[in-house]
C-alpha cells in the first residue's frame, strides 16, 4: 500500500513538474459538436481575462460517458475539479456525499460574490436539496421543443407560419406531407425517455413516479404505466407503422437530427439547445419553432415542460487554490453576459434574470422568432407536483431502460402496456439496488 | 517439464530473466483478477464511499437478472454463429485455393490482410454499409423488398455485429486450413481419385476428415474471439442496442462495471467469465498436447 | 496426376475472386467516401467513385482533427499508436524470450510454478478484469502515460511459449560447445541463442505489433487526455458527433489511416505474418 502511493506520488512529482505558472482546473463536458465549440471560445476568453487560473476543458463524450468517466476517476483518485453531469444523474450525484463540493458551500468557503437568487426558480429547483441549498452549478438548461421544415409545410400545403399544436395537428400534418410527397417522413424526436416520457408527462401533468417524482425522497417508485402514457406509445408505435414517425436511436437519439436536415422528416422534436445545430444544418430550408404538442383532450394540458441539460458538479479531492479558482470560473460562467451569450447561442435557457433581461434589452428575441419558445414553456403555468422535475437514483440506467423497451416496443415484440410495465418493474429494481448502495 | 540435459548453475539469474514477466503477471493480472473475485462478493456504491459484504447475492441476482439471461442466450447465438461463418468461408477459400496451380499466391495475398485490420475498424467500416440511410446494403436490400433497420430490428443487428466480426477471422482461418490441407499427403487423394472418387466425395471422405484437428482448433480460437476480443465490434457500432439484443457477455460486464457502476455485478460476471475462458484454455490444450503426442 | 476438371478451376477461380472482393469491399467503399465531401452523402446513398477531396479531408485530419468531436489531430494519435505498436511488441518478446530462457536452460525452485503463473495469464483477458486493472493503473499513477499504455499488455505466455518451444529444438551440443569454450550464461544467450532467433523475433514482432496497434478497450480506459489517444480508440470518438451529421468523410479518413499501417506491415512481410501466426498459436 505505501509503496503504491509512493510510487505515484513520484509519479505525478515527475509529472506534474513544469507546471507552476498558472492553478491547473480541469473541467470534463459532454458539449460536442457546435456547442463544444462555443464552449471553448468561453473558455479562452475566461483564460485570457486574468492569468493566475488556467481551465482546460476536456470532451469526454456523451453525458453518460462524461458523468461515468468522472466517477470512475474519483475512485481512481483522477477526478477532474468540475464534471458536468445531466440532469438526470442529479439523484446519483447528490447522494455521493463524500464526493461533492456543494456549490453553496464551495462559494461560502471561497467568499465568492454569489447570488442563488439571481437564477431561473424553474432551473435552480431541480438541484437544490431539501434545504432549498444550491448542490451544482447551473450551465446549461434546456427544455425540448418542436422544430419544423417550413419549406415542407408550403409544399405540403400547410400553414408554414402554424407550428402543429396537438398531437392530432402532428399526426393529419404528417399524412397531409407524406401524401403530397413534400417529404417522406412526418416527424422523429431526440430522447425519447426525456421528451416522449419526461416531459411528455409533465406538460399533461401527469407523475411518472411517486412523492412528487422521487424529489421527496428516496423511497420514490416509478408510475410511467399510467393510461396516457400507455396511449402515447401505443400510437408513437401506429404512427411508425405508418411510416409518419421515424425512431432517432437510443439516447439522445444520434440518427434523429440527420432525418431532419436532409428533409426526410418535416417535424424534429429535440433540446432548444438543438439550435444552434439545427440552424447550422438547415442552410437549404427555413426552419420554423413551436412548442410541444399536446392531446388536446386532456385535461391540465399543456401544463409546462421540465428541464434537462446539465450543472456543473464539483468533486472533493483538490486544493484550495484550485476550488478559488473554481469558484472565481463560476462567477465568471454565471455573468449576464456569458450567459445571455451562451443561450443566445445555443438555445439554452438563460439561467439568470439578469441574461433574460439582457436579451431583451438586446431585442435578441424580437429579432429571432422562436427563441423564446423555451422560455416560455417552461413557465407557461405555476409547476405543480408532476411538472416540477423528478429525482431517482440509477436513473441514468434507468433511462436506458427506457429506451429497450421502447425498441421492444417498436420492432413488435412488446405491446405497449406490457413495455411500460416493465420499465416500471425494471426502474424500480435499479432504485431499489440504488437505495442498497447507499443506504 | 522439459529442459535441457545440461543446464546453467547460477541461482539469480533465472529468477532475474523471469522478474519482467512474473512482475507485470502479478501485477496486472493476477492481483486484478484477485479484486475481481473479492469484488463480486461486495456491494458498492459508485464513488466508492460505502461497501458491504453480500456474500454470493451478486452471483444470486445474476441467476434471476433477465437481462442477464439474454446475454448468454446472445452470446451463444452470436459466437458460434460468427465461428460457423469465418471458419466455414474460411475453408472454402482454402479448399478452392488449394486445387488451383496458378495464381494461388495472388489470392492468398489479397485474401490475409484483412487479419490486420483491427475489430472496431471493421466494425465502423460495416456500420457504415448498413447505415439504414446513406447505406449501400440497405439500398440493394430495399430493392428487393426487404427494409433493414439495425437500430430496431433485433436480427438485422445481429447478423450486423456477426458479419463485421467474422470478416477479419476469415483470413485467420483461411491461413490455418491451407496449412491444414498442405500436410496432407496428396498420395492419399490420389489413390481415391484412382479408385473413382469424384472431387465432392473426395472430400468428404478424405479432406475434411484429415483437416478435423484443424477445424476444432479453429473452432476453440475463434469462440474464444468471438467471446472476448469482438467487444470493440460491439461498442464501436451497435452498444448492444436494439434492447439488448447484441449485449454479448463481455460487453454487459463493461457496460454494468464502467457505464452502470454496478460493480458487485460487473464483478461477479466477470468471474463466470473468467471460468468460461479457463474451461476454453483447457479444451485447447488438451488438443494441443494430444497432437504434440502424435 | 488427379483428374482436372474445368468447369471446377472454374468454380475456384470464381470463389476466389467473389472472396477477394467480398474481403475488400467494406474497405474500397472506406476509401472512396474518405475522397467526399461532407455534402456528398446527403443525397441518401453512399457514392462508389472517387471524390475531389481526398487531399482536403486528409491534410484537416492529419493536422487538426475534429475538435467537435474533441478529437485531436490525427498525426499524434498516429504517433500514439505507433509508440503503442512497437513498445508492445518489443516489451512482450523481451520478457518472453528472458522467461524463456530461465525456464529452457536452468533449474531452479518454483520453475514450475513461475511456468504456470505465466500460463495463467491465457485465461485471464483485459475484459474480464477491466474494472480492477484499471485500478491499479490508476493507483500507480500511469494514466495518461506511455507506461500505462503499454506496460500491463505486455506479459504474454504465447510468445514464451513459442521461445520455450524454439529453444527446445536448439541442439544440446551448441550449449555444451560453448561451455567448453567458457561461455557464460550471458554470453551465451547473446552470441548464440539471440542470433539463432531471429526468424521467430522477426515473425512474432509483425503479429505482435498488430496486436499492439490494434488495442482499443485499453486505451480507451487508460487515457483521460486526448494527449494520448490512439488512432483506434479515436474513431468511435469521431462517429458520435453530437447534434451534427455525422461527418463520413473524416470519419472513413481516420478508418483509411487506422487500417493503412498494420496492413502494410501483414502484406510487405507476409512471409513472417504467417509463419508468427501459425506458431504462436501452436
Amino acid at each position: 500500500m505505501l509503496t503504491r502511493s509512493l510510487i505515484a506520488g513520484l509519479a505525478l512529482t515527475f509529472l506534474s513538474g513544469s507546471s507552476f505558472a498558472a492553478t491547473e482546473i480541469t473541467w470534463w463536458h459532454a458539449m460536442g459538436g457546435e456547442l463544444g465549440k462555443k464552449l471553448d471560445e468561453i473558455v479562452a476568453k475566461y483564460n485570457a481575462s486574468q492569468d493566475e487560473y488556467k481551465v482546460t476543458a476536456v470532451y469526454k463524450g456523451s453525458y453518460p460517458e462524461t458523468m461515468t468517466a468522472a466517477i470512475a476517476a474519483f475512485r481512481a483518485k483522477q477526478q477532474p475539479d468540475i464534471v458536468q453531469v445531466f440532469e438526470v444523474g442529479t439523484g446519483t450525484m447528490m447522494a455521493a456525499k463524500g464526493a461533492i463540493y456543494p456549490v453553496y458551500q464551495l462559494m461560502k468557503d471561497t467568499g465568492a460574490t454569489f447570488d442563488p437568487k439571481a437564477f431561473l426558480s424553474a432551473v435552480v429547483g431541480y438541484y437544490t436539496d431539501a434545504d432549498g441549498n444550491m448542490l451544482s452549478m447551473p450551465f446549461n438548461s434546456s427544455t425540448p421543443i418542436l422544430y419544423y421544415n417550413k419549406d415542407v409545410f408550403k409544399k405540403a400545403g400547410l400553414d408554414p407560419e402554424q407550428p402543429p399544436k396537438t398531437w392530432e395537428d402532428v399526426e393529419s400534418y404528417s399524412k397531409k406531407i407524406m401524401s403530397s410527397g413534400a417529404a417522406k417522413c412526418g416527424f422523429t424526436t431526440g430522447w425519447i425517455s426525456w421528451v416522449q416520457l419526461e416531459n411528455f408527462s409533465a406538460w399533461h401533468n401527469k407523475p411518472i413516479g411517486t412523492l412528487q417524482n422521487g424529489i421527496g425522497g428516496m423511497d420514490a417508485e416509478l408510475t410511467v404505466n399510467g393510461d396516457l402514457q400507455v396511449r402515447h406509445w401505443t400510437n408513437l408505435k401506429k404512427w411508425q407503422d405508418e411510416g409518419l414517425f421515424q425512431y432517432g436511436g437510443p439516447a439522445g437519439g444520434n440518427d434523429a437530427p440527420p432525418k431532419f436536415y436532409s428533409q426526410e422528416c418535416a417535424i424534429y422534436m429535440n433540446s432548444s439547445a438543438s439550435r444552434a445545430g439545427v440552424i447550422a444544418n438547415s442552410k437549404d430550408f427555413e426552419v420554423g419553432f413551436g412548442m410541444l404538442p399536446y392531446y388536446s383532450d386532456v385535461q391540465g394540458a399543456p401544463q409546462n415542460s421540465i428541464i434537462g441539460g446539465a450543472t456543473l458538479w464539483v468533486l472533493k479531492g483538490h486544493d484550495e487554490a484550485e476550488y478559488k479558482g473554481v469558484a472565481d470560473f463560476f462567477s465568471f460562467l454565471s455573468s449576464p453576459e456569458v450567459q445571455a451569450d451562451w443561450h443566445q447561442y445555443s438555445g439554452y435557457l438563460p439561467i439568470t434574470e439578469a441574461a433574460y433581461k439582457l436579451g431583451q434589452e438586446q431585442g435578441y428575441y424580437a429579432k429571432n422568432p422562436g427563441s423564446d419558445v423555451a422560455i416560455k414553456q417552461i413557465t407557461l403555468n405555476p409547476p405543480t407536483d408532476n411538472s416540477k422535475g423528478l429525482r431517482f437514483g440509477n436513473y441514468v440506467q434507468i433511462r436506458d431502460v427506457i429506451d429497450e423497451e421502447f425498441q421492444n416496443l417498436l420492432a413488435g415484440q412488446k405491446s405497449p402496456k406490457d413495455a411500460l410495465d416493465s420499465v416500471v418493474t425494471r426502474g424500480n429494481k435499479l432504485i431499489a439496488d440504488f437505495r442498497a448502495a447507499n443506504g | 517439464m522439459q529442459t535441457k540435459r545440461t543446464v546453467f548453475g547460477n541461482r539469480l539469474l533465472p529468477y532475474a530473466f523471469l522478474f519482467p514477466q512474473l512482475a507485470v503477471t502479478v501485477i496486472f493480472f493476477l492481483w486484478p483478477a484477485g479484486q475481481a473475485v473479492i469484488q463480486s462478493f461486495q456491494r458498492e456504491d459508485a464513488f466508492g464511499l460505502s461497501t458491504t459484504w453480500v456474500g454470493l447475492a451478486n452471483y444470486a441476482d445474476l441467476l434471476h437478472d433477465p437481462t442477464y439471461l439474454n446475454s448468454l442466450k446472445v452470446t451463444a447465438i452470436f459466437a458460434p454463429a460468427v465461428t460457423l461463418l469465418s471458419v466455414g468461408l474460411g475453408l472454402v477459400f482454402a479448399v478452392c485455393l488449394d486445387r488451383l496451380v496458378r495464381g494461388s499466391r495472388i489470392y492468398a495475398a489479397l485474401l490475409v490482410w484483412p487479419y490486420a485490420v483491427a475489430p472496431a475498424v471493421a466494425g465502423i467500416m460495416w456500420w457504415f454499409l448498413f447505415n439504414p440511410s446513406i447505406g449501400l446494403l440497405p439500398y440493394l436490400l430495399a430493392a428487393v423488398g426487404y427494409r433493414w433497420d439495425h437500430s430496431l430490428q433485433p436480427t438485422d443487428a445481429m447478423i450486423l455485429v456477426v458479419i463485421a466480426a467474422s470478416w477479419k477471422q476469415v483470413s485467420y482461418n483461411f491461413l490455418f486450413f491451407m496449412a491444414g490441407l498442405q500436410a496432407i499427403p496428396k498420395s492419399m487423394i490420389e489413390a481415391a481419385a484412382i479408385d473413382g472418387a469424384g472431387p465432392v466425395k473426395r472430400f468428404f471422405t478424405i479432406v475434411f476428415p484429415l483437416l478435423s484437428p484443424t477445424t476444432f482448433f479453429l473452432a476453440v480460437i475463434n469462440l474464444v474471439y468471438a467471446m472476448f476480443d469482438t467487444f470493440p465490434v460491439i461498442h464501436a457500432t451497435t452498444g448492444g442496442n436494439p434492447a439488448q439484443s447484441t449485449n454479448i457477455l463481455v460487453y454487459k460486464v463493461f457496460v454494468d462495471g464502467f457505464i452502470g457502476l454496478n460493480l458487485g455485478s460487473s464483478a461477479a460476471q466477470s468471474v463466470v467469465l473468467m471460468a468460461i475462458v479457463v474451461t476454453l484454455t483447457v479444451i485447447q490444450f488438451k488438443w494441443v498436447e494430444r497432437k504434440v503426442n502424435y | 496426376m488427379i483428374d482436372r476438371h474445368p468447369w471446377l478451376d472454374a468454380l475456384a477461380h470464381a470463389v476466389l475472386i467473389a472472396g477477394v472482393l467480398l474481403v475488400a469491399f467494406p474497405v474500397y467503399v472506406a476509401v472512396i467516401a474518405s475522397t467526399h465531401g461532407p455534402n456528398d452523402f446527403m443525397s441518401g446513398l453512399v457514392p462508389l467513385l472517387p471524390g475531389s477531396d481526398t487531399i482536403a479531408n486528409y491534410r484537416s485530419m492529419l493536422t487538426d482533427g475534429l475538435s467537435s468531436s474533441g478529437a485531436p489531430p490525427l498525426g499524434g494519435m498516429l504517433w500514439n499508436s505507433l509508440v503503442m505498436a512497437l513498445c508492445v511488441a518489443f516489451g512482450k518478446i523481451a520478457i518472453s524470450i528472458l522467461s524463456a530462457y530461465a525456464i529452457v536452460y536452468f533449474r531452479f525452485p518454483f520453475r514450475a510454478v513461475a511456468f504456470w503463473m505465466i500460463f495463467v495469464t491465457l485465461m485471464l483477458p483485459v475484459e474480464v478484469r477491466i474494472v480492477p486493472t484499471f485500478k491499479v493503473v490508476a493507483d500507480l499513477g500511469l494514466l495518461d502515460s506511455y507506461a500505462g499504455l503499454t506496460v500491463p499488455l505486455i506479459a504474454s505466455a504465447t510468445a514464451t511459449f513459442l521461445f520455450r518451444q524454439f529453444f527446445l529444438t536448439v541442439p544440446e551440443e551448441l550449449m555444451e560447445a560453448a561451455r567448453i569454450d567458457g561461455a557464460g550464461p550471458l554470453k551465451f544467450f547473446r552470441d548464440i541463442l539471440l542470433p539463432l532467433s531471429r526468424t521467430n523475433i522477426a515473425a512474432l514482432f509483425v503479429i505482435l505489433f498488430i496486436y499492439g496497434w490494434n488495442q482499443y478497450l485499453w486505451p480507451m480506459m487508460v487515457t483521460t487526455k486526448s494527449s494520448h489517444y490512439t488512432i483506434v480508440m479515436g474513431i468511435k470518438r469521431m462517429s458520435d458527433v453530437a447534434d451534427a451529421l455525422p461527418q463520413w468523410n473524416v470519419v472513413m479518413t481516420t478508418v483509411v489511416l487506422a487500417l493503412l499501417p498494420p496492413v502494410i506491415v501483414v502484406v510487405g512481410m507476409q512471409r513472417l505474418f504467417v509463419k508468427g501466426l501459425i506458431e504462436t498459436e501452436k
